[in-house]
């Protein structure tokens, strides 16, 4: 009964989305207030229809209800109860439903704080947003249905597919997808902007919080996926460049160049269209995303639902959006005039450069990921781009990035003066290669990574602090320490971004530069050692789990005669889904992370242990949270918090 | 998500991606093999090096390698030897002949063009800001004699 009347808020939440869609679209062109006036309760009585519907799929799920095909297919009564309810967006059908959710979570949030929006530009972003909740609810309903029954009710589910089974992977989904899914408030921001043919700096004080907190969940969705990655799949990898992978990136690098140029259509009043172009985009990479991720066209592996004629209607549904904005944006864009004036040496200007590294960098993953499909399609090579491909080519952006940064994001508004913002960077600079010398001379590895890694880690981390500093102003070191704490929390937070990107580059460098790997075979009682450790295989076990059987070791790790800890990693084997993992242990350390496998037994006696020290790993993911928390931190800032859009546009003083 | 196709590969005996029996004595061509295994696509699993699958195929693959280069082979050798045999597919870096010059070039034009749209952004933005016109010079003029 629960499943049916979630079955049937769904049906009705589709209905609502239709009424969403075309009655304040229609009242805001007619100027009507009573027909705009209907987007804000539709969009909350969607999101409540979409969040109980939701609710009925996971309580399903919770109580086994094996009657369900989808429950069937992907659950079973022996699975720990956070799969039990992880197993709800496990899987296509699912989730899709918490794709829509999260849409219909955003509209109603917009519909919610958005009282001080002028009335037509609320009800035509409530109308887009329902637009694209309409081409969802259709392909769910029609192609990929949640609720559907099974005629006989079995037994007991198929079980969800082990490596699901994991803390990483639970909240990777809802994540990204609140990544992806914000970037649609952007997207119908900058639709309803080309409607009224006006874009002005409560517009982007407007979409830049949404797309600062899509920017962050994405952040935080990509570095759980590649957390997860690192420690789950046996060796450490944390970044593959497989497509689906890129689809997530994607969007990610536009929505980093949506939040700076955002900021200058704020501050200055100029990248207006651009930035409307950045929102339009945005989106679009999340639809490529999800339509690489359920088409099944590029080989992933990743691939979740591969049936092209899902495939089919998520690329209708690309088209008609991205090929409908983009129209739009071709005939309106020319109205959208940017007052703004600024000097080739500026902010402005640094910013710009900023945008175009992003976008460039962005087109690279593209191009490189669908190539194997258009060469393949065109001239008729298949052929494989993969991650050499994208080392050599994304990874020059990244470094001129990095270079750029700190300068850039010290220099003044609309005319800056570049000797006046090198010199505080200048020690910062002395620093940076002082430590790069230091890392070179003390690696045993001839190779230029690491110290690169380490030039550039201090020297992007370095001038936020420089920057910070500068905020404060003269006087005391007493005076400046107190008016450093006291600054815009948006300072901080772009402090805290900026450096979570120098930590994570620092991170990638120095562990693919300086990781050791020993592969061998071990008998119980053998001792060996890698790099400055030894380790100890001391014995192998059969350990039974809830839903699995182990093979556990049990290692010791040593520093000379030190002991540092034990491991145990794991290899176990799910006979439900009949497939087994590698459970690898890891000892995570400031500076390295100490990483253990146990391999199958040997022929001839003995088991295969991999053993890897990676210097700096949690460096990585240590960015990626600094970064997410820069967002945090931006996004509650005061002038965010208090009447977003009842401030009036600010009164261009300079550009007289 | 990555072992669920890979399992595709192997379903009955999983075995580990490099194993201890295959590593070479010689520490300087096993480096090599490893730098070249990484850039080879396992051909029978989904975006994966044969040095990362599991795979039996990439096993063999791992093997085959090996014993090249053992043999004496030098890397491009080697490299071609693959190419033959199991096609440009097995590549993971696309050689930059024929149609993939647009794939390899793609990037530094893009670039090009974006920073050239760019540099006349900023410019035709600075003009406007930085002349006076000649009545305002003057009225500037009028103010600092104040």
């Amino acid at each position: 009964m629960i499943t049916e009347l979630g079955h049937f808020a769904l049906i009705l939440a589709f209905g609502i989305a239709i009424v969403q869609t075309v009655i304040p679209m229609i009242g805001a062109h007619r100027n009507n207030p009573n027909w705009m006036g209907v987007a804000e309760p539709a969009a909350i009585a969607q999101f409540l229809l979409v969040a109980y519907s939701f609710g009925a799929l996971t309580w399903a799920f919770v109580t086994s209800d094996f009657s369900l095909q989808l429950v069937f297919a992907n659950s079973h009564t022996d699975k720990p109860m956070i799969y039990k309810i992880s197993g709800v967006w496990g899987n296509h059908e699912g989730s899709m439903l918490l794709w829509v959710l999260i849409l219909a979570l955003f509209g109603a949030s917009a519909a919610v704080f958005g009282g001080n929006l002028p009335a037509r530009l609320r009800a035509r972003v409530l109308a887009v947003q329902g637009a694209i909740g309409v081409a969802f609810f259709a392909f769910i309903l029609f192609t990929s249905n949640p609720f559907l029954r099974l005629a006989v009710p079995p037994l007991n589910g198929r079980d969800l597919n082990p490596l699901l089974q994991d803390p990483g992977l639970a909240f990777h989904p809802p994540f990204l997808y609140l990544g992806y899914v914000g970037l649609s408030m952007a997207f119908s921001f900058a639709v309803a902007a080309l409607i009224e043919g006006k874009v002005d700096a409560a517009w982007a004080r407007w979409v830049r919080p949404w797309t600062l907190a899509a920017w962050v969940f994405l952040t935080i969705g990509i570095a759980l996926g590649s957390w997860w990655a690192y420690y789950e799949l046996g060796w450490g990898g944390f970044w593959f460049w497989d497509p689906v992978e890129n689809a997530s990136f994607m969007p990610w690098l536009i929505a980093a160049a949506l939040l700076h140029s955002a900021i200058v259509v704020e501050k200055r009043e100029a990248l207006k269209s651009w930035s409307v172009l950045l929102a339009i985009l945005a989106f679009g990479f999340s639809l490529l995303g999800a339509f690489i991720v359920r088409s099944g066209v590029l080989t992933s592996v990743h691939a979740f639902a591969t049936d092209p004629a899902r495939g089919i209607l998520i690329l209708i549904i690309l088209a008609v959006f991205l090929g409908g904005a983009l129209t739009l944006f071709a005939a309106r864009a020319s109205a959208l005039e940017s007052k703004g004036v600024f000097s080739a040496v500026s902010r402005e200007s640094a910013l710009v450069l900023n945008n175009v590294l992003l976008a460039v960098s962005c087109f690279v993953v593209f191009i490189g990921t669908i190539w194997p499909l258009v060469a393949e399609m065109l001239f008729g090579r298949t052929l494989s781009v993969g991650p050499p491909f994208f080392e050599a080519a994304f990874t020059p952006f990244m470094v001129a990035l990095a270079v750029v940064l700190p300068v850039g994001s010290i220099l003044a508004w609309k005319r800056g003066n570049l000797s006046r913002a090198i010199k505080p960077m200048v020690p910062w600079s002395i620093l940076a290669i002082a430590l790069g010398a230091l890392a070179y001379a003390i690696q045993t590895e001839r190779t230029a990574l690491g110290p690169i890694g380490v030039i550039l880690g201090v020297w992007v981390v370095g001038g936020s602090v420089a920057d910070l500093w500068m905020r404060s102003g003269r006087g005391s070191i007493k005076a400046r320490l107190g008016r450093i704490t006291r600054l815009p929390r948006a300072d901080w937070g772009k402090a805290f971004a900026h450096m979570g990107m120098g930590v994570t580059i620092f991170g990638i460098a120095a562990m693919m530069a300086w990781e050791i790997e020993d592969i061998r075979v071990a008998e119980v009682g053998d001792r060996w050692d890698v790099g400055q450790f030894s380790f100890s295989l001391d014995d192998v076990r059969q350990v039974e789990g809830p839903n699995y059987v182990t093979t556990m070791a049990d290692m010791d790790v040593w520093r000379g005669d030190r002991q540092l800890g034990s491991l145990s990693p794991e290899k176990r084997f799910y006979p439900v889904a009949k497939m087994p993992t590698t459970e690898a242990d890891i000892r995570n350390g400031i500076l390295r992370d100490i990483y253990v496998v146990i391999g199958d037994p040997q022929v001839n006696g003995g088991y295969a242990v991999r053993v890897y020290v990676k210097p700096f790993a949690n460096w990585i993911w240590g960015g990626a949270i600094l970064m997410a928390l820069g967002g945090f931190v931006s996004l509650s800032d005061r002038r965010l918090r208090i009447g977003a859009a009842a401030a009036k546009p600010k009164q261009m003083v300079a550009a007289e | 998500m990555k072992r669920l196709v890979l399992m595709l590969c192997l379903l009955a005996a999983p075995v580990f991606a490099v194993e201890p029996d295959e590593i070479l004595d010689d520490p300087v061509l096993e480096a090599r093999v490893r730098e070249l295994s990484q850039g080879l696509r396992c051909p029978v699993c989904q975006n994966e090096s044969i040095d990362e699958s599991h795979a039996p195929v990439a096993q063999e693959l791992r093997v085959v390698l090996r014993e090249r280069l053992v043999a004496g082979d030098t890397d491009a050798q080697v490299i071609d030897y693959m190419v033959f045999r199991y096609g440009e597919y097995v590549l993971l870096r696309p050689n930059a002949r024929g149609a993939n010059l647009i794939l390899w070039l793609a990037a530094p034009l893009m670039l090009l063009m974006a920073l050239g749209v760019g540099w006349v952004t900023i410019r035709r933005k600075s003009d406007v800001a930085t002349p006076l016109s000649a009545d305002e010079e003057a009225a500037l003029e009028e103010i600092l004699k104040q």
